[in-house]
């Protein structure tokens, strides 16, 4: 079931498109899911299908083909490392190792109290920034130092 | 003259103390700048701001005065705009595609999902000068007869996507999007949909396919968007910088915006520099300016170190050697007459301490894990150039892999329904090319020349 608020969300995602084609909202309806709960169950998937009327697997087509839909829990804070061209010249390779160090976890893992997951991005389109990285799929971090990491970290991990 | 310059000046201060802007300048010359005409204003994003430049006017005034389809179209081929997103098609052109009678919706998208590696200029545009992109739609659907417009945006940059839908709904609100615009029977509705993390929806029939509600895999062309795009209806597809541009070629005229750049190709252009320089950013220059300009821009090779190589139009162009670029100049025909291409105007800068083996590795890991999957040679081919890459910097390449990466790039380009698979060869080919020995000594050594690592 979805919330009331998830549902007026994808309400407003469906005004987008014509009446006959809910099905242009899935992706909008599975971020939306997503940021409630946390990451995408398969029951969370077919929720979604559900509601927009659409075959289950159509759904998951979607929810499996563009990376920033997670399959499996991420953790409280998604942090995810552009490692791309741009971002490797200035060092992004630096950034992965001490934000690993850190959390002492490697890429695609959680740490043990939930708060962190690390995934290595491809490229963001922000590559004047560089080295960079965004946490929850919406917070972008530019211009990164491991000083800055750290930083971030402190902040998080009072959140 | 002296009171702008002061004022980029303080400009180029401030975002440095706060790091949060990458740098965004005009040329060397001050001259005006077209896509963001908003930037050294206080609230650059704003409606306020954009009217008080004359943001607005020229829609107005085509749909006002009821100016033909065909008028318009012609100044934007007077104009010699091509398509910004890296293809380079004659903008004009591809807008006289589109049916002019046809009985049903006829939509309008913009490409805004930036994701080729080096390229963040779009992003620019719509944090910093929405409106002008709005602008530059709405008198595109007002021309073509579209009904209904999506501006497609790269999930990644979030922040930027609520900036530019904050930005539709003043637009909406002022009477410039919706019904019945200027009470006159033109209607447009304008809006934000956005991509999670897929290069290949930069592709515009993937883009589309995305629009609708599925993975993004492109479509067989023929039939193109101007007559089966969106929902299966006729659709003008564009990048978001071609976009911008219309309004400034309304105002001034398709030929002033001409003479901004060179023959064959006209206006001024945004260029993303990154890289190892000392100013990364978006660098709004006339076309034909020389490369070396563009570089001072960029406050040159960083650390004080010397250049090596320059990736011109991000890695779907072919990387070139410090000495093929070095008196090249920025613009169509000037990249292509060097040895590579335009592209999306994405430059990417190496110093002479890159390891162009292992950049290699990085790029063709990219393309590997973005290929949708749907044709075979780009599926198959990709993982199978990554892993023999992947070995060399391992220390186990055979000197025969140097053929074999190059057989399999060019089995894999031009053998795919889209332009990812000639994408993937492109730097795989180029990097051997001119960089032969580093490779050949990686293999002999099983480190790189250059790092001893």
């Amino acid at each position: 079931m979805l919330s009331a608020e998830a549902i007026e969300k994808i309400e407003y995602e469906l005004a987008k498109y014509p009446k006959d084609r809910r099905q242009a909202a899935v992706m909008s309806a599975l971020r939306i899911v997503q940021i409630e709960r946390g990451w995408l169950s398969k029951e969370s998937v077919t929720d979604v299908a559900k509601y927009l009327g659409i075959p289950e697997i159509a759904a998951m087509e979607v929810a499996s083909f563009y990376n920033m839909y997670d399959l499996q829990p991420v953790g409280q804070y998604k942090i995810t490392v552009c490692t791309n061209i741009s971002c490797m010249l200035r060092g992004s390779d630096e950034i992965v190792d001490h934000l690993q160090h850190t959390l002492g976890v490697g890429f695609n893992e959680v740490t043990a109290d939930g708060k962190f997951c690390i995934k290595e991005g491809e490229c963001m389109g922000c590559c004047g920034g560089a080295p960079l990285l965004h946490v929850n799929n919406t917070h972008m971090h530019e211009f990164l130092t491991t000083e800055k990491v750290d930083a971030l970290l402190e902040e998080l991990n009072k959140g | 003259m002296a009171e702008q310059t002061t004022k980029m000046a303080t400009r180029k201060s401030s975002s440095a103390k706060k790091a949060a802007r990458p740098v965004v300048m005009t040329d060397l010359t001050g001259q005006t700048l077209v896509t963001l005409r908003t930037l050294n204003e206080k609230n650059p994003a704003s409606l306020a701001t954009y009217e008080k430049l004359g943001g607005y006017a020229q829609l107005k005034r085509l749909v006002t005065e009821k100016i033909k389809a065909p008028e318009i179209i012609n100044q934007v081929k007077v104009s010699n705009l091509r398509g910004r997103g890296g293809a380079g098609f004659p903008t004009g052109l591809k807008w006289s595609f589109m049916p002019r009678y046809y009985d049903g919706t006829k939509y309008l998208v913009c490409n805004t999902d930036e994701g080729e590696p080096g390229t963040f200029k779009d992003r620019d545009i719509i944090r910093y000068n929405p409106h002008q992109l709005i602008e530059g739609m709405a008198i595109a659907a007002y021309t073509l007869g579209a009904r209904v417009g999506y501006n497609y945006i790269h999930g990644e940059i979030w922040q930027d996507y609520e900036i530019f839908e904050a930005a539709l709904a003043e637009a909406r609100e002022a009477g410039y999007l919706g019904e019945n615009l200027f009470g006159s029977n033109f209607s447009f509705d304008l809006y934000a949909v956005h991509g999670y993390g897929a290069y290949i929806c930069g592709e515009e029939t993937a883009l589309i396919e995305s629009i609708e509600g599925k993975k993004g895999q492109p479509r067989f062309k023929p039939p193109f968007p101007a007559s089966y795009g969106v929902f299966g209806k006729p659709t003008n597809v564009n990048n978001t910088e071609s976009y911008a541009s219309i309004p400034w070629i309304m105002q001034h005229g398709g030929q002033a915006f001409a003479d901004l750049g060179v023959p064959n190709s006209g206006g001024s252009k945004l260029f993303s520099v990154s890289g190892h320089v000392e100013k990364p950013g978006n660098y709004e220059i006339r076309m034909g300016t020389p490369f070396k300009e563009l570089l001072e821009m960029a406050g040159g090779i960083w650390k004080g170190r010397q250049l090596k190589a320059v990736i011109p139009g991000g890695p779907s162009t072919a990387v070139m050697p410090a000495r093929a670029i070095e008196n090249a100049t920025m613009d169509y025909d000037g990249l292509s007459k060097a040895g590579s291409s335009l592209g999306a105007g994405s430059m990417i800068v190496m110093d002479d301490t890159t390891c162009m083996v292992k950049t290699l590795k990085r790029l063709s890991y990219f393309f590997y894990e973005e290929s949708c999957g749907q044709c075979t040679p780009c599926r198959e081919g990709t993982g199978w150039v990554y892993r023999i890459i992947e070995r060399i910097v391992d220390g186990k390449g055979k000197m025969e892999d140097l053929d074999l990466l190059t057989d399999l790039s060019n089995n894999i380009s031009g053998r795919t329904i889209c332009a990812l698979g000639d994408a993937a060869a492109t730097p795989v080919l180029s990097f051997i090319k001119h960089f032969r020995p580093e490779f050949e000594y990686y293999i002999q050594h099983g480190k790189s020349m250059v790092d001893g690592k």
